[in-house]
């Protein structure tokens, strides 16, 4: 997996909320059977008209909008548990999401493709928006060993949480697998003396 | 000490090690996969160069990318086809029992793990797929998973997991005819949002839920994942022992009955405490609808569409979004509105109750000729079974198409689409955005309030059909 330490840069902000995962990859681009390419697919039905057009009115349509931190509304990446979200917003360019609150089964996919997901308070968020509105220029500081994230050129910043354990992984740039096949031994003794197999 | 929550008693059970400060490492003993999501898994298997460590705790099947239609041809898509084919060559390589399409146990993961008595009261299960959470109907830990997670569990056969907060949902008293398991999720949701659950595994009580089927359980644990909640859970009783008994996986004969004295266990103690309780009471529960473009957006079938100033300031931009795009009106009733399709399956709905209960309301009717009604079964098991009680007779007379089994129209994923613009009436789980085809506006609704809906050409409440129907 990717490392992830610190990034500043600007955003591509979606304020949209309950933006699930049939909307970040229709389930018609599923069909790949790799990793790569999801990216061309990234919110498809927004992005493009039924012939393919792009609307030009959605952001990742407009030029001057461009960033490494996509900024989303409330409960990010609800519904379909599929990891091509998190592999589409990845391998659009972006290495940071962040939103006011996730949904479960998506954070766990962000975190495991070294997609860091940062969730803020409602508050900072509409500041977020809202000083992207003002100047669409502003960039964002996102300091993942200190656990904070801010809006450069300002004061404004707040701490935010990640699982210690996680956030050693991204630092470090390990896999959840690696850990678990170091534990094999002990997996096989709980098979042992385990009741219910 | 307080006492230990169903969900505690299986999570202790199931930890072979824990990080500290970090999650625990849990044993799952049952891993379900399909086509769509394990194809990266086992890429990364043969990246690493490592195998699968308990392949026979592995079971899997082709459902949500196949087609319903001449399911013993080949598949005609060339993408859809060699999804399936990576399927059927991985599970070979490593030794996974395979159900594929034309097996007689071939179906929808959710449907088919219950039905073959692989899922147990107790176990941990997982598969990558979100509504997963179906299984804990039967009193397991089960969740959806990514395909990162997939890999690891088919190379360690644990996955590292952070212990969830517990909510209880209790609901109490009897139903009112014609109220259902899918009303109860879907008012459940509509009272806590499609993000109230999240951060939370929730346990379902209370003796509404105890009257339930286990098929009805199902429904209801299904659509956890709808309101946030990795997944839902109900403490296995008589009921759950005798849907067990006797089916293909289930433990036989003397093993039997040490595994019911062992799921006896199970519930959770009197004074075992939870983060959250919600309590709802079932007589307040009528048939209900969707309107929106997220699960939460549920009303009673009689009622109407939130006015704009009835919803929170931060919320009106997105809810005037979703409106926008289901072309429906603030205040607006949904009865009597005309649709032209309407969509009979899914993990959620496609049981052999399910489709019974649409035999009964329509036997002897037709569909309004505008309405395309498509039944798509759970499972071929399911089939087979509604053949033998005649029920494909009574949908094929009434105008129904009932075809193979599969996710089907419920995500879109296979040709089975609802066209741009059109309204559908489903029994599926979801009616985001483009959820059962581009430009598709769906309406989540119980499997009697679908094929009402079908009968009329118009979205109806299946109350005023029941006086002339006679229902179990």
């Amino acid at each position: 997996m990717e490392k992830f330490t610190t990034l500043t840069s600007t955003i591509v902000p979606i304020p949209t909320r309950n933006i699930d995962t049939d909307q970040i990859i229709p389930a018609r681009f599923l069909k790949a059977t790799t990793r790569k390419g999801f990216g061309d697919n990234l919110f498809r039905d927004w992005r493009y008209d039924e012939n393919n057009i792009p609307k030009p009115d959605f952001i990742l349509n407009r030029p001057e909008i461009q960033g490494e931190i996509l900024v989303a509304g409330k409960n990010f990446g609800c519904g379909s548990s599929r990891e091509h979200a998190a592999w589409a917003i990845h391998d659009y360019g972006f290495r940071v999401v962040v939103s006011s609150f996730f949904a479960d089964i998506f954070k766990n996919n962000a975190l495991n493709n070294g997609l860091l997901p940062v969730q803020v308070t409602d508050a900072f968020l509409q500041k977020i928006f809202e000083t992207h509105e003002k100047t669409p220029s502003m960039e964002l500081l996102v300091d993942l060993p200190n656990q904070l994230i801010g809006i450069q050129g300002t004061s404004m910043q707040e701490k935010f949480d990640i699982n210690a354990y996680k956030k050693h992984c991204l630092i470090n740039g390990f896999d959840d697998i690696d850990f678990l096949l170091s534990q094999q031994d002990k997996i096989e003794a709980y098979e042992k003396n385990y009741i219910n197999n | 000490m307080p006492g230990k929550t169903l969900f505690d008693k299986i999570w202790e059970n199931h930890i072979v090690t824990s990080i500290e400060n970090g999650p625990d490492v849990l044993y799952i003993d049952r891993h379900f996969i399909h086509e769509v999501t394990s194809p990266q898994a086992f890429a990364g298997l043969e990246q690493r160069g490592i195998s699968v460590f308990r392949p026979a705790q592995t079971i899997a099947t082709a459902d949500h990318n196949v087609p319903t239609k001449d399911q013993h041809l080949p598949i005609r898509e060339a993408l859809s086809r060699f999804q399936v084919e990576k399927l059927t060559e991985n599970c070979a390589n490593y030794g996974i029992n395979l159900y594929g399409l034309g097996h007689p146990f071939q179906g929808i993961v959710h449907v088919i793990g219950p039905e073959l008595g692989i899922t147990q009261p107790g176990m941990t299960i997982v598969c990558g797929d979100s509504h997963t959470s179906t299984h804990g109907a039967f009193g397991s830990i089960a969740f959806g998973i990514g395909t990162s997670e997939v890999e690891q569990v088919l190379a360690t056969q644990c996955l590292l997991q952070n212990k969830p907060k517990k909510m209880k949902i209790e609901i109490n008293g009897p139903l009112q005819k014609g109220v259902v398991a899918k009303d109860i999720i879907l008012y459940i949701i509509s009272k806590i949002s499609a993000s109230g659950g999240t951060g939370y595994f929730v346990e379902y009580a209370g003796s509404t839920i105890r009257s339930l089927s286990m098929e009805a359980r199902m429904t209801i644990c299904n659509m956890s994942i709808e309101m946030g909640a990795r997944g839902g859970m109900i403490a296995p009783d008589e009921t759950t022992f005798q849907y067990i008994k006797g089916r293909k996986f289930a433990p036989q004969g003397k093993d039997f009955e040490q595994a019911v004295a062992y799921w006896k266990t199970l519930p959770s103690d009197p004074d075992a405490e939870y983060d959250e309780a919600l309590y709802f009471d079932a007589s307040d529960i009528e048939p209900m609808i969707t309107y929106g473009t997220n699960p939460g957006m549920g009303i009673k079938i009689t009622g109407t569409v939130p006015e704009v100033s009835a919803i929170e300031q931060e919320e009106r931009s997105s809810f005037q979004k979703s409106l926008e795009y289901m072309a429906i009106e603030p205040g607006a009733r949904l009865l009597g509105k005309s649709v032209n399709y309407v969509f009979i399956g899914s993990c959620t709905n496609a049981r052999i109750e399910d489709l019974r209960m649409v035999a009964q309301l329509v036997k002897g009717k037709k569909k309004a000729a505008h309405v395309n009604a498509l039944i798509i079964p759970g499972s071929k098991q399911v089939e087979k079974q509604a053949k033998e009680e005649g029920i494909d007779q009574i949908l094929a007379a009434a105008g129904f198409e009932l075809r193979g089994p599969g996710c089907s129209a419920c995500l879109g994923m296979n040709e089975d689409k609802v066209p741009k613009g059109e309204y559908c009436v489903s029994t599926s789980n979801r009616n985001f955005e483009g959820r059962q085809g581009p430009g598709a506006r769906t309406f989540l609704v119980s499997p009697l309030t679908a094929a009402a809906t079908a009968i009329n050409g118009y979205i109806s409440d299946v109350r005023e059909m029941l006086e002339e129907t006679v229902l179990v």
